[in-house]
């Protein structure tokens, strides 16, 4: 991944990461059949790491060019007021949750599912629950991604003013504090108990190294990045993630896999970002860097064009991703919930991510906000749409 | 992947299913069958007397009058006592609303003293995912308890969560489930796939798993078909023991 010249957006960035979100949506309805095309079924990583790290680089990019130019202050106050944005999102989707949740407490009971019941009380305890919700504390199943964002924004500004200075002590100041975090357990904790289910402490590590490659340092390592060597050694790695996720489906093959490896290779945490994620990750880039080029023409495809215009709006699509996912259980639920419904709710879901995508596009058109209508100052540009 | 793994399995295992007639549930239940040997059952229904302990929380009874009588619990008792003539067997339950797999797992040398079972049936993972536990200290809680119950010489039955549609967006029991599986298969142990039993069962039509009701009727029914299996769980475990004692030792 070469660094972009100036005002020229690598669109590779936009489409993986449109797929990404693609992915988690489908991740997140639950039994679903058409998830089971997603990578987290076949390797250690999955769409998480692909998004941290491409935000981590379309944020150095944006905001780099923004700090160059307008200065620390400016560039800092306009990565906060992103990081609000985004706060704001999440508090809106928590309230969606806590609808649908509200309804099913109050119109779902069967004796059978007591236990499950469980999930309600916190409704009994608005007092508490909201306020933790609104310190990021609280957060139900699968709102984990957007308050895992908000740390990173929060504290990019001096990150990347670090960056911009001294590249590889910014980079070794990330994964010490990566080092540490996993060293001494640092987690942020959360309500009612635990910690957050993203370490931020250690999620930051993908998230600066991706700003670090958008600032020059994938320019560096493209002889690492494009040798043989590296395309052999992660293919390798990616057949052997594949045989290790075998064994944890398949009985018989565990016996297979040494001791000593297992002893040192689990738990493949996610929480922590296990060392694993990040190689298979990492395989996974370095192969897709090879395969798709930057000026590959099938980027200027139309058929590539729907991902990619999700990963251009990335925030908006994620939020509504999450509440399709919810909207497309509920449907499941209350109409039916047959393998030809899980594929037309999955389908239905992509297409309105797609559609939004296009809509947010045609606003920022007519409001003159988009890249290609006005030149304006750069980097200003790509604010709204590219982070 | 997963159904082709089903498949591989179904295909690999058939020859154990233990579907009976008559019983709906039972068959739409699909290949129910042990991975792994019940060494210490074996040696139990060869000494004729069997001792199991279901350690369980909320979803390892029902509430009402005959709750007891009608949880899973006491219809393995009952469906392994005639599945298992001359032997007497006895299930005792410890289960406890709200309780997590490491609190489980500190309560396991009491009940390992009190009922000297010779398999534990360890149901967990609801409340784990409720209460937001850490999934690598659940992880983590499982491998001890299975350390504990080897030491005793105890076998061990996993058993996760219930599948509850209504509630499967707003509970995230999927790294539960997956470390339960994980552990199961590393530690050869069987684990009891309630999970997808019932998936199955919902998906069949067997039992209506979405409608609001307030009877036990549903309940009674997925208990007792539930019960049946994991008797023929066991049994078919006991059978299969010869073949991977070594391994467990």
């Amino acid at each position: 991944m070469s660094l972009p010249k100036p005002g020229e957006r690598d669109l590779r960035l936009d489409l993986f990461r449109g797929l990404a979100l693609w992915l988690i949506f489908l991740d997140h309805i639950p039994s679903n059949i058409v998830n089971w095309v997603t990578i987290r079924n076949y390797g250690f990583s999955d769409a998480t790491e692909i998004f941290v790290f491409i935000s981590g680089y379309t944020a150095a990019f944006v905001y780099g060019r923004a700090m160059r130019d307008h200065g620390t202050v400016v560039a800092g106050a306009r990565i906060l007021k992103r990081a609000w944005q985004v706060y704001v999102a999440h508090i809106f989707l928590f309230a969606i949750y806590t609808a649908e949740i509200s309804y099913v407490a109050h119109s779902f009971e069967n004796p059978l599912y007591g236990e499950e019941m469980g999930i309600f009380d916190f409704l009994q305890q608005p007092d508490v629950t909201l306020v933790q919700a609104m310190l990021l504390k609280f957060k139900p199943a699968n709102m984990d991604v957007l308050p895992l964002y908000i740390i990173l924004l929060a504290g990019f500004p001096p990150m990347l003013w670090l960056l911009l200075r001294a590249p590889p002590v910014a980079l070794g100041a990330s994964a010490l504090l990566y080092v540490l975090a996993l060293h001494f357990e640092w987690n942020i904790s959360a309500y009612p108990n635990g910690n957050w289910f993203f370490n931020p402490f250690a999620w930051q590590a993908l998230f600066v190294f991706g700003a670090w490659c958008a600032l020059g340092g994938a320019k560096q390592l493209s002889v690492v990045i494009l040798s043989p060597i590296t395309a052999v050694f992660a293919v390798l790695f990616l057949v052997f993630a594949f045989f290790i996720v075998l064994t944890w489906y398949i009985p018989g093959l565990d016996a297979l896999v040494p001791r000593r490896l297992e002893e040192w290779m689990y738990p493949i945490d996610k929480t922590n970002l296990g060392i694993l994620r990040i190689v298979h990750f990492l395989s996974l880039a370095v192969l897709t860097v090879r395969m798709v080029p930057g000026n590959w023409p099938g980027l200027r495809s139309m058929w590539l064009r729907p991902a990619i215009l999700c990963g251009q709006h990335s925030l908006e699509i994620f939020c509504l991703g999450v509440f399709l996912s919810f909207a497309a259980h509920f449907a499941m639920v209350e109409i039916n919930q047959g393998v030809g419904m899980q594929i037309a709710t999955s389908f239905l879901g992509i297409i309105l991510m797609i559609a939004t995508a296009a809509l947010i596009s045609w606003y920022k058109r007519i409001e003159g906000r988009s890249p290609r209508s006005r030149p304006g100052p750069p980097g200003a540009t790509l604010v709204g749409g590219g982070v | 992947m997963k159904p082709i793994v089903a498949a591989l399995l179904c295909a690999l295992c058939c020859s154990a299913a233990v579907a009976k007639e008559g019983n709906e549930c039972i068959t739409a239940a699909g290949t129910v069958a042990p991975d792994f040997g019940l060494p210490h059952v074996a040696r139990a229904i060869a000494k004729k007397k069997l001792d199991v302990a279901v350690v369980g929380s909320a979803s390892s009874e029902l509430n009402g009058p005959t709750g007891t009588n009608i949880a899973y619990p006491t219809r393995l008792e009952a469906a392994l006592r005639s599945l298992l003539p001359g032997v007497t067997v006895k299930v005792s339950t410890y289960a406890r609303p709200r309780e997590i797999a490491s609190e489980m797992e500190g309560k396991l040398p009491r009940i390992i003293a009190e009922a000297k079972p010779a398999l534990l049936i360890w149901q967990t993972g609801t409340a784990d995912a409720i209460r937001g536990v850490d999934p690598e200290e659940f992880r983590v809680a499982l491998d001890d308890g299975v350390d504990k119950l080897r030491a005793a010489d105890v076998d061990v039955v996993f058993m996760n969560m219930q599948y509850s549609p209504r509630t499967e967006a707003m509970l995230a029991v999927t790294a539960y489930a997956d470390a339960m599986r994980i552990i199961a298969l590393k530690r050869e142990a069987n684990l009891f796939d309630r999970f997808t039993i019932m998936k199955r069962w919902n998906e069949s039509g067997v039992f209506d798993l979405y409608g609001a009701t307030r009877t036990t009727s549903v309940a009674e029914h997925v208990h007792d078909c539930l019960g049946q299996l994991l008797a023929d769980v066991v049994v078919a475990g006991a059978k299969l023991a010869p073949a991977v004692d070594k391994g467990t030792q």
